[in-house]
């Protein structure tokens, strides 16, 4: 019975994730049943939306929230995938564009400059977090800006295609993309090695030292630090860097298997919806499989609600944003265990 | 010379106004030891609750209507931080979400194609007697319709409240002690949640100010980090209010720059303006952080 009870709260979940949707959608005088069939058949309603359109963008938030789990495990608000998501996904096209004749070694390197970028453009907030006291909530959403700012001039400027008309950058050839996964349509081999992180980090967290290291520091720096022995700084230092080479990996894969170039609105936001799909699996790799793929749905499903029952595509971070408050309020007394933000200790360290 | 640097000192006013109202709000939120992140939320409701307002009742509807937006969005805030004990900085990304979804949702229902937004009565320019005609500062600073004002009168009478009040002392003890404060008879959560409030009000009205003194109209997101920054101008002006009005001006200035220089007909690419106050927030932040004293119960869990 206990094995289930994850299933049983999921599934409870999702029903009333679909009770929110069914009341707000009539209260905003929508046509329900045509908007509710519209997002069925737009995320799981046939083997082609499920593939193409569920999973391909469950795959981007798998890693994203993969990333965001990492973080806030270890007590790091990172609030910044959206920014290591850009990052990544600028450093793997630029990479992929310099060796055109790579094949899978092309992909590997590509895939790796974008994790590798990820993880720099988060390290700027964990350096600043450590050395200065900034706190990283405010560090990741100023570095955020940047990086979009940073990619619209990109896409305009150095890596703009050769025509110089579109803000966008060359095709990737088709030597360095992620091959697609036979009969599922536009669902690529992402998908595999997103679902080989999140495994391999579930696992990390269970049976490592180093999963142990982050999850104590996280839960009580002060008792990690004092009766654990663990250099905390060092740890969740580690962890924020990580969970940045996980968002820039997700971008490297979304460019490699779905975008092929880099534009400006390449991520939808994927840094941010993220942070749902990692609190909605209580911050549990192996269960964030499962959410993200929710997440997909809802994500895909919104679009056909937009074009089948004209429904703003924007309602769907309505019901993201429920989930997280409906999340948080239930587990109020998860959270009520942790006394002190380590981010905030930090700062007044810092700051005495 | 002053055709470059009027219109360059109008803009940086233009774009201080509404952080120095947000800043004001979060300034008063986070001296009593709260951070709240949904305050871009707020601005955001504030936004969209002046267009819902003054398509009712004008300008001064238009105003009522940003408060209200930000109220709300700030008492959930304190509905889940301070009753339900949630954490701060995820129910205020949430919150911010919600917001941006909401607005987003309802202005398209509402507003999609009939474009009665783009016809709202907008609150104009009104010259200060006198003082609006002090060489170079005069037009920049005070011919600015009302708001900009009243952001003004704020930034003494917020600096005067907390340090020459009771209630200004309790909320800063409430900051710095929370435990202390309570023994000695503040109300602590009620004072929290007051805060929480008036920093929704604040935020309304930047938002209120986004859409009614300068775009006309609203649009989605329209915020665009705003309530980030103002977040961040609290900790670069060191949670005093004169050191808050300073840095947010020190940032709209900053955010002007890319007008300057394109008046000047210097033409660098313009994103590279863009994200110019997003470093120099970063870069302000590591000096601040370095030296500055945060009240001490900031961020710790109500």
């Amino acid at each position: 019975m206990k094995a289930f009870r994850p299933i049983l709260l999921f599934g409870a979940g999702v029903a009333a994730l679909v009770a929110i949707m069914l009341a707000l959608l009539v209260a905003g005088g929508f046509s329900a049943f045509t908007a509710l069939l519209a997002l069925w058949n737009g995320s799981v309603g046939s083997w082609y939306s499920l593939t193409s359109a569920t999973l391909v963008r469950a795959v981007p938030l798998m890693l994203t929230g993969c990333a965001i789990a990492v973080a806030f495990r270890a007590g790091v608000f990172n609030i910044g995938g959206e920014g290591q998501f850009l990052v990544g996904a600028t450093a793997a096209t630029a990479a992929a564009l310099a060796i055109p004749h790579g094949g899978a070694f092309g992909t590997v390197v590509a895939l790796g400059a974008g994790a590798v970028a990820g993880g720099a453009w988060a390290g700027i907030a964990a350096f600043l977090r450590d050395r200065f006291g900034v706190l990283e909530v405010i560090s990741t959403i100023m570095l955020n800006f940047v990086a979009l700012h940073a990619v619209s001039y990109l896409v305009r400027g150095p890596l703009q295609e050769s025509t110089h008309v579109y803000p966008q950058t060359s095709t990737i050839v088709e030597g360095i993309r992620l091959a697609h996964i036979p009969g599922a349509g536009r669902l690529h081999v992402g998908l595999l090695l997103a679902l080989a992180v999140l495994i391999l980090t579930g696992w990390v967290f269970r049976h490592t030292a180093a999963g142990f290291r982050l999850l104590a520091s996280g839960e009580n720096p002060s008792a990690a630090e004092s009766a654990g022995l663990i250099d905390v700084k060092r740890t969740t230092r580690r962890a924020f860097v990580a969970s940045g080479a996980l968002a820039g990996l997700a971008g490297g894969v979304e460019v490699l298997g779905v975008t092929y170039a880099l534009y400006e609105n390449i991520s939808p936001g994927y840094g941010f919806t993220a942070i749902a799909v990692a609190l909605l699996a209580g911050l549990d790799p192996w269960r964030v499989i499962l959410s993200a793929a929710l997440f997909g749905a809802l994500e895909a499903g919104g679009g056909a609600m937009q074009r089948d029952a004209s429904v703003p595509s924007v309602f769907v971070s309505v019901i993201e944003a429920l989930l997280i408050l409906a999340v948080i309020g239930a587990q109020t007394r998860r959270w009520r265990g942790r006394e002190v933000s380590p981010s905030i200790d930090a700062s007044a360290e810092a700051a005495a | 010379m002053s055709d470059v640097l009027e219109p360059f000192l109008a803009a940086t006013v233009r774009t201080a106004t509404p952080l120095v109202l947000a800043a004001m709000g979060e300034l008063l939120v986070e001296r009593a030891g709260l951070i709240n992140i949904g305050l871009e939320g707020a601005i955001l409701a504030g936004a969209f609750g002046s267009l819902v307002g003054a398509t009712a009742g004008g300008v001064v509807g238009g105003y009522a209507g940003a408060v209200l937006g930000g109220v709300i969005v700030a008492a959930l805030f304190a509905l889940f931080v301070l009753a339900l004990r949630a954490d701060q900085i995820i129910t205020g990304t949430a919150l911010t979400m919600l917001s941006l979804g909401a607005t987003g949702t309802l202005y398209r229902t509402l507003y999609g194609s009939s474009g009665a937004a783009l016809a709202i009565p907008t609150s104009v320019p009104l010259p200060i007697p006198l003082l609006s005609r002090l060489p170079v500062l005069g037009p920049a600073l005070f011919t600015q319709p009302p708001i900009t004002y009243v952001a003004y009168v704020l930034i003494p009478l917020i600096a005067w409240w907390i340090r020459g009040t009771h209630a200004g002392l309790a909320l800063r003890a409430i900051g710095e002690q929370s435990e202390a404060a309570q023994v000695a008879g503040v109300r602590v959560q009620r004072m929290r949640v007051l805060a929480v409030l008036i920093g929704g009000v604040l935020g309304g009205l930047a938002g209120g100010t986004l859409v009614l003194a300068q775009a006309g109209t609203f649009a989605e997101g329209m915020s665009a980090g705003r309530g980030f920054i103002a977040i961040a101008i609290v900790v670069l002006g060191r949670w005093h209010p004169l050191g808050v009005a300073l840095a947010a001006f020190v940032f709209g200035a900053a955010s002007a720059l890319q007008f300057a220089f394109q008046a000047m007909g210097w033409h660098a690419p313009y994103q590279i303006f863009l994200a110019v106050p997003y470093l120099l927030t970063l870069a302000g932040l590591m000096g601040a952080a370095g030296g500055a004293r945060s009240p001490a119960a900031l961020g710790k869990s109500p």
